[in-house]
């Protein structure tokens, strides 16, 4: 297992560099600079679908939904992050404590 | 130079995303050990891979029965966006030989939307550094207590804590979405992500939504406006109409 813990932390280590690397023309590039703004959108919206209704490769809905849900309202009503995390948190662990 | 008060706010949200994300480490720790590393590789993980998204989908591939090579690509795949962060924030940082090298592991998620947020690049920057290092000592802190500690936090689904990335996840989204062609790219990255989830290898749905933003990114505009309006008529359908959406920090298009 070492091996793919170094080679996979090497790979993910140079695509930091890379992004840091790249000449800075390329983001003189209107369309470049749009697609820099959006990406993180697309990236962290993809990975809150995929970690609140997804198990692996399945959709599966339970209590995880439940407390995204409530980071969402929370976030929606300007909460502090710890609080949006906190609540979240808390809704599932109680769900779950409820129903099993 | 930064206001004493914004320098504050910026400081108390970059600890306090890393205490939240230090509590996520913990159950990152747990289930790495849980799917067969030792204390060690998990602590190493957090140590040299630092990318949370990538830390679980290659321990997810591992508990899921998958081959080693499964894993690292996995892990790479996921991580391919951090050079995109690490794209948007090189101007705005300007970080040059060792300091390069330094910084760019603490590109992530959570650095990375502190970091290209604000308006004023200082205050981006000040952001950057705060968070990346808060999260990078408490996520490697939590990542061995929760390693050590995997036998008494067995099930870290008891305590919710698989919730905490999605809902920080909400939290660094949230601010970004001001306009409406972040609306529809955010909506149908994540319903184009959760369909073909069960079609490719874990890892790969991130990709394609990606590939929404590139495409999104890549219409121009007819006329200032107009293209944001167009997108935006497809969020309006599937989500909260942009005039509804309330009061939250996303509302207004014509923020001060």
């Amino acid at each position: 297992m070492w091996p793919a813990v170094l080679v996979a932390s090497a790979g993910c280590y140079l695509l930091k560099v890379a992004g840091l690397s790249v000449p800075e023309r390329w983001l003189a590039d209107r369309r470049v600079q749009r697609v820099a703004g959006l990406l993180p959108v697309a990236l962290l919206a993809a990975l809150i679908g995929l970690q609140t209704i997804t198990s692996g490769r399945a959709v599966v809905v339970d209590a995880r939904l439940a407390g995204v849900a409530v980071a969402v309202v929370a976030q929606w009503r300007r909460a502090p992050f710890l609080v949006v995390v906190v609540a979240a948190c808390a809704t599932t662990a109680v769900l779950r404590a409820l129903w099993g | 130079m930064i206001d004493p008060a914004r320098r504050r706010a910026i400081v108390r949200d970059g600890v306090s995303i890393g205490l939240v994300t230090g509590a996520y480490g913990i159950s990152f720790g747990a289930v790495a050990v849980a799917a067969g590393l030792s204390v060690a590789q998990a602590c190493a993980l957090s140590l040299l891979m630092f990318t949370g998204g990538s830390q679980f989908a290659m321990v997810g591939t591992i508990a899921g029965g998958g081959q080693p090579f499964a894993a690292v690509t996995t892990a790479v795949l996921l991580g391919v966006r951090n050079a995109f962060y690490g794209l948007q924030l090189a101007s705005r940082l300007g970080l040059r030989g060792v300091r390069r090298l330094v910084g760019a592991q603490l590109v992530i998620d959570e650095s990375a939307a502190m970091g290209a947020t604000p308006d004023d690049p200082a205050e981006g920057r000040l952001g950057f550094w705060v968070t990346g290092g808060s999260v990078f000592a408490l996520w490697n802190l939590a990542t061995a207590a929760g390693a050590v500690g995997a036998s008494a936090l067995e099930d870290p689904g008891v305590l919710g804590l698989d919730v905490a990335g999605p809902a920080a996840f909400v939290a660094l989204l949230g601010p970004r979405l001001r306009a409406r062609r972040p609306w529809a790219v955010a909506l149908s990255s994540a319903a184009v992500a959760v369909a073909v989830a069960p079609l490719v290898p874990a890892g790969v749905p991130v990709l394609v939504a990606a590939g929404v933003a590139v495409a999104a990114g890549l219409v121009r505009p007819g006329a200032p406006g107009v293209g944001d309006e167009v997108i935006g008529a497809a969020a309006v359908e599937h989500g909260p109409p942009p005039t509804d959406d309330g009061s939250g920090p996303d509302a207004g298009e014509g923020r001060p």
